[in-house]
């Protein structure tokens, strides 16, 4: 009972970096809850006089092309940047963890059909096609999230899929239907417990890629329209003014989405030795 | 005239950082090895015997080093060399041969190139000559068509051949000491029986001095001249096989002699004197006669489970060539109409080398597998015809159960020792009651001598023995009327495993159970069962008590199966 | 012969994957809620112009007989007209498609040149500075927006130190392209013996192409370290060294042949990466390839093009795959044909 958490603090305590990690994420998350509510402007409150300021004492990042303030935009564009991410991971891993499970589990047509549908996903370069997806159903954010969840599905698929293999055919499994248990309680009672560990690994790891995509998509105009705030729409904006010098509307967003999947990336290998030391990269 | 020693190891010590802190693994070792001498370097699993050789080559995982004591050969101190004149050393005059010998080739290279690779480096050839060489070298180690097996890879060759191949590339610059860790381990046993003799050969035609590292202490007492016993890291005797064997001095070599199951007479000779079997009433009678007169009152009674040519076939792969001419494979055949009776109360032991159906019987009887055809009559039931998945649910699952193979393996990781036990009682007994459930774990724990204080533990927690407890009282937890057991002890230390098979010989007697014993161990098997049946290819090509089948076997193959278990002490008087 | 029948094999399961990708690309812009032909027909149409266009398209026919026609159109390479400038599709993507190939090209090239040699040292190094500069490298390198990345570069080269052109497409405004022979401005102006453009191109490319480049180092870089690592730790490395191998030979002929197999595998995961990517850095540096032309195609809700531009990407990405695993079947002894 205390083991795990004891393992969790010598975790932390010998890795100072994936402490970093966690506290970031636990900043982040606070931002993202409390952001709105405690940042000193109005994030769409434009003040045109007051544009293009370099970072100063009252605009801690500067103001942008309409004297927005760019510090409460990047603190609020928090919330929205790790809705979007969350809740598409969340999709992927619920229905790619259930579909490669089961897919695992039985073998035979169900294996070879979702292979096929798997396959057929990453046939595509995976950024171009949740371009077209978005495209063809339309351009706002919910469908930014589903184009997102939908290139993400295969990740969570193969690996849930790999991993219930592995342990298909081990002996407890076997004394398992011994004692009576049926498949399916075997299966989502028994054997994906056993592989929710490296499924976390997976989702952190997966977290700042599918950030990058949803901030990709939004770079190049889709989903998130102005005057939203969100990290790559503002990064968009920003880009046309890196050329005369003002830096300060690209940097800001743009450090935030970096730091954001470098936490997720750093909490992954966290996990990751947290879960399977021998694995370390 | 005692020759001059050529590896002389004194009090060496080996440290390993872990995160746990520093590790002692080897403390204190001291051996010596003359020219011609073979020496067993014997020792369960933690013993340090492999870490004492690894540290002797200077090819220690980075986190070893040796601490204090020096290894000395022909005047050289291997402790303190340099890595240049190691690494012409190595190979050249010591080499040292591991288990798992396919792993131990590099895939994607032909075997003969590894051979080549050998010989160029210690300039025992140029690149003209060394294919040449090593077709030689495949030819001393008993490799039929040496010129063709050069470009194979490891993935075409059987392990047996594989060994083989791993021998050539040591032996191929023709050194004055050969190590072999655990060479054998992994093979089946007359494979076994070739690579050891092969070895002895081979080592004697050259006057070469050999250290062989086992668990198997009759391996060692029938090709070695001298044996020096590890535990925990320390050396605790050492002396001749005779000595050994009848004049034990410490307690752990007398343990280490009394478990090992060649010319026990029953399974409590097995136990050393301080273990006391499981239960002192109801004392155990696993004496063979007694068996063999209460076997035949049970064969009156109508058998417990029946097999009539039962059959599993696997389908083949189509390859291009049958793609192309239009044709289906043949399927393979694992097992091939076998038919036999288990009577109640009796010990059925189904032996076989590996890859002769055996395994694949013991799953479709437990009805993990579906037969492609024939019946199994369990209880007067045809349950074969039932499927799998049904089977799961019924009533009959209760009374045939099975014991796996890998303790480790045979657990839920994530499940608590108690729970483990508990499970068929919930499902398959369908007991809702939670204090009678822990009222029947505790019962069962009992039954299997497993401390009560252990069951709220996870299986990474617990020893092997303990594990395999775990899965004994797990299965005994329905009362079944058959207990198939695949390999119960394979993974086990041999003194665990003496407790084991005492404890099952004395619940089979207690419980009224017939087993189903599956091995390739046959002197477990002649301890454990009454009558034997033994599998190649997929039949049943000899059966009778065991008694009989051991002393008087009638099929060549069964002579050299048996045969081929190591002769602990042959021709010593006793 | 087993090889290449291998490669036979390995040929016709691209053609399931390609069928898929058809039916995808169909499903995305005919079976969607809403009405295609409005798409097609672009916002200022009218409901006049959309009939037409609904008819045209026979978008009033059965699903199946939409599809028949959408494949037969395919095959003679009738990818649709642009909205925006009344141009076949297909012929303005391949006249982009250079400019694309090209930058991707040289970016994988300089990408595969750093990240496999770092992998490598990384994993001999184990734990020492090389080790740490590659852990880093990978860390920051996995976590860069790729637009951000670009943007930085641009500011610090051509913005601070005035070391880089402007980022405003191939070659200066100043200089004429080359004589199309291939479409890459790297060998029609040498091909040309046109030099100052050649290195203008050049040095248009530099900055772009780094960019991509850093983006597909990481994963590469990753893979080649970890894969070596498990190379170097395996037991027939053991063996090597107990039979008194030497460094060098066990590393060359022995670890690294090994850990090259699972990088190749990793190439085609890299490659999805890099198309995607190229996407995101045409748009920051103007670069007039057939992302940015997806990029306005979008913009404009250009149909079409947009349509064109999915097909054009997964088929290339088909054909590198494809590459890969042709370069795989040829080096990795053990590879069968499986059921």
């Amino acid at each position: 009972m205390a083991k795990p958490l004891a393992h969790l603090r010598y975790v932390m305590a010998s890795n100072p970096v994936t402490f970093l990690a966690f506290t970031l994420f636990g900043l982040m998350v606070f931002l993202g809850i409390f952001g709105p509510w405690i940042v000193p402007y109005d994030p769409l409150a434009s003040t045109p006089t007051a544009a293009l300021k370099p970072p100063s004492w009252q605009h801690w990042f500067g103001t942008d092309q309409v004297g927005r303030d760019v510090f409460s935009r990047v603190i609020t564009a928090t919330r929205l940047d790790l809705l979007i991410s969350v809740s598409a991971v969340a999709m992927s891993f619920v229905i790619g963890g259930a579909l490669g499970a089961l897919s695992g589990f039985l073998g035979g047509w169900t294996d070879r059909i979702l292979g096929r549908i798997l396959d057929t996903i990453m046939a595509f370069p995976l950024f171009v096609l949740a371009m077209g997806i978005v495209a063809a159903s339309g351009n706002t954010v919910e469908n930014v999230v589903l184009a997102t969840a939908i290139i993400n599905l295969p990740f969570y698929a193969r690996v849930a899929r790999a991993e219930v293999a592995t342990r298909r055919h081990a002996g407890w499994v076997q004394a398992a239907k011994l004692a009576g248990n049926s498949d399916l309680i075997i299966l989502f009672g028994r054997i994906v417990p056993n592989i929710l560990p490296p499924m976390m690994v997976q989702i952190s790891l997966n977290m700042g890629w599918a950030i990058l995509n949803a901030a990709g998509l939004s770079f190049i105009g889709l989903g998130v329209r102005p005057p939203t705030p969100e990290w790559g729409i503002m990064v968009a904006e920003g880009a046309s003014y890196i050329v005369s010098g003002e830096w300060w509307l690209a940097l800001f967003p743009g450090l935030a989405l970096m730091t954001a999947v470098f936490t997720f990336n750093l909490m992954g290998d966290g996990m990751r030795d947290l879960v399977d030391p021998a694995r370390r990269t | 005239m005692i020759s001059h020693p050529i590896l002389s190891v004194r009090n060496l010590s080996v440290e390993f950082r872990t995160r746990q802190g520093t590790v002692n693994a080897v403390n204190d070792v001291s051996l010596t090895l003359r020219k011609g001498q073979t020496v067993a370097i014997v020792g369960e699993s933690g013993s340090g015997k492999s870490v004492t050789s690894y540290a002797v080559m200077r090819i220690l995982d980075r986190a070893g080093h040796i601490s204090s004591g020096s290894a000395e050969f022909s005047g050289i101190r291997l402790d303190q060399a340099p890595e240049s004149q190691l690494k012409d050393l190595r190979g050249r005059e010591i080499s040292m041969i591991f288990q798992n010998p396919r792993a131990a080739l590099n895939p994607i290279r032909p075997v003969g190139q590894q051979i080549a690779d050998v010989l160029i480096e210690h300039s025992q050839a140029t690149r003209a000559t060394a294919r040449e060489k090593a077709i030689e070298a495949l030819r001393r180690v008993r490799i039929g068509n040496p010129e063709e097996r050069f470009s194979a890879y490891p993935f075409e060759l059987s392990g047996g051949m594989c060994q083989r191949v791993v021998i050539a590339m040591a032996l191929a610059c023709n050194p004055q000491i050969l190590i072999a860790d655990e060479p054998t381990t992994g093979l089946d046993v007359t494979t076994q029986r070739a690579v050891m003799d092969l070895i002895r050969d081979l080592t004697k035609s050259n006057g070469m001095a050999s250290i062989l590292i086992t668990h198997d202490l009759g391996l060692a007492g029938e090709y070695c001249d001298n044996i020096v016993v590890m535990e925990r890291g320390r050396v605790v005797e050492s002396g001749t096989p005779h000595e050994l064997f009848l004049h034990p001095r410490h307690p752990y070599t007398r343990r280490l002699v009394k478990a090992t199951p060649h010319h026990a007479e029953n399974l409590k000779a097995l136990l050393a004197d301080t273990v006391s079997p499981v239960r002192e009433i109801d004392s155990v009678t696993s004496e063979r006669s007694d068996s063999h007169q209460s076997g035949f009152a049970r064969e009156v009674s109508p058998p417990v489970l029946e097999v009539i040519d039962l059959r599993k076939e696997f389908p083949r792969a189509r390859t291009m060539r049958d793609w192309m001419r239009g044709e289906k494979p043949p399927p393979f055949v694992a097992v091939d109409s076998i038919s036999f009776k288990i009577f109640p109360g009796e010990s059925i032991g189904l032996v076989g080398e590996s890859g002769c159906g055996k395994s694949t019987t013991s799953a479709m009887i437990a009805r993990l597998l579906d037969p492609s055809a024939g019946s199994i009559w369990f209880r007067g039931k045809d349950i074969s015809l039932f499927k799998t998945s049904e089977f799961a649910q019924g009533m009959l699952r209760a009374k045939l159960q099975m014991v796996f193979q890998d303790p480790t393996e045979s657990l839920n990781p994530r499940t608590t020792a108690e729970q483990a036990i508990a499970d068929p009682l919930i499902h398959l007994l369908q007991i809702t009651d939670r204090r009678e459930i822990r009222t029947r774990v505790k019962a069962l724990a009992d039954q299997v001598g497993l401390e009560p204080a252990l069951l709220p533990r996870l299986p990474h927690q617990l020893s092997g023995g303990q594990k395999a407890r775990v899965g004994i009282a797990r299965a005994l937890a329905s009362a079944p009327d058959l207990l198939i057991l695949d390999e119960p002890t394979a993974a086990l230390d041999v003194s665990v495993q003496a407790v084991v098979l005492n404890l099952l010989a004395d619940l089979k007697e207690r419980l009224g159970m017939a087993y189903l014993f599956v091995s390739h161990d046959l002197e477990v098997v002649r301890l454990l069962c009454d009558r034997v049946l033994v599998m190649r290819g997929g039949r049943i090509i000899e059966a009778g008590p065991t008694k009989q089948v051991f002393d008087n076997p009638r099929e060549e193959y069964t002579r050299e199966l048996l045969a081929a278990a190591p002769r602990f002490l042959d021709g010593v008087p006793q | 012969m087993t090889r290449l029948f291998v490669l036979l094999s390995r040929l016709s399961q691209a053609v399931p994957t390609i069928f898929g990708i058809l039916v995808v690309t169909f499903v995305m812009t005919r079976a969607l809620p809403g009405d295609p032909a409005a798409f097609f027909a672009g916002p200022a149409a009218t409901p006049e112009s959309i009939a037409e266009i609904r008819a045209r398209l026979g978008l009033d026919r059965p699903l199946l007989h939409q599809f028949s026609t959408y494949l037969s159109d395919l095959a003679k390479g009738n990818l649709g007209e642009s909205i925006s400038t009344g141009q076949p599709v297909i012929q303005e993507l391949a006249q982009r498609l250079p400019a694309s190939l090209e930058l991707t090209i040289v970016a994988l090239g300089l990408s595969i040149a750093v990240a496999i040699p770092l992998g490598i040292l990384a994993a001999i190094y184990q734990d020492t500075w090389i080790d740490q500069l590659c852990r880093f490298t990978v860390t920051a390198g996995v976590s860069l927006p790729t637009f951000f990345t670009g943007l930085v570069l641009v500011y610090v080269f051509y913005f601070l130190l005035g070391l880089a052109p402007t980022p405003l497409g191939r070659i200066d405004i100043m200089f004429v392209p080359p004589p199309h022979v291939t479409g890459f401005y790297l060998i029609d102006a040498p091909l040309a013996r046109d030099w100052p453009t050649a290195w203008s191109a050049v040095k248009q490319l530099i900055l772009p192409a780094t960019t991509l480049a850093l983006f597909t180092l990481a994963p590469l870089a990753r893979m080649t370290r970890a894969s070596m690592l498990q190379a170097l730790g395996a037991e027939y490395i053991r063996t090597a060294r107990a039979c008194g191998l030497g460094p060098r030979k066990i590393l060359i002929s022995y670890a690294l042949r090994n850990a090259l197999l699972p990088v190749v595998t990793t190439l085609g995961m890299v490659f999805s990466f890099a198309l995607g990517a190229n996407v995101l850095v045409e748009k920051v540096f103007s670069w007039p390839g057939i992302g940015s032309y997806a990029i306005e195609a979008l913009v404009v809700s250009d149909y079409a093009a947009v349509q064109g531009f999915v097909l054009a990407m997964a088929i290339l990405f088909v054909a590198l795959n494809l590459l890969v695993d042709m370069i795989y079947t040829i080096i990795d002894p053990r590879v069968k044909i499986d059921g």
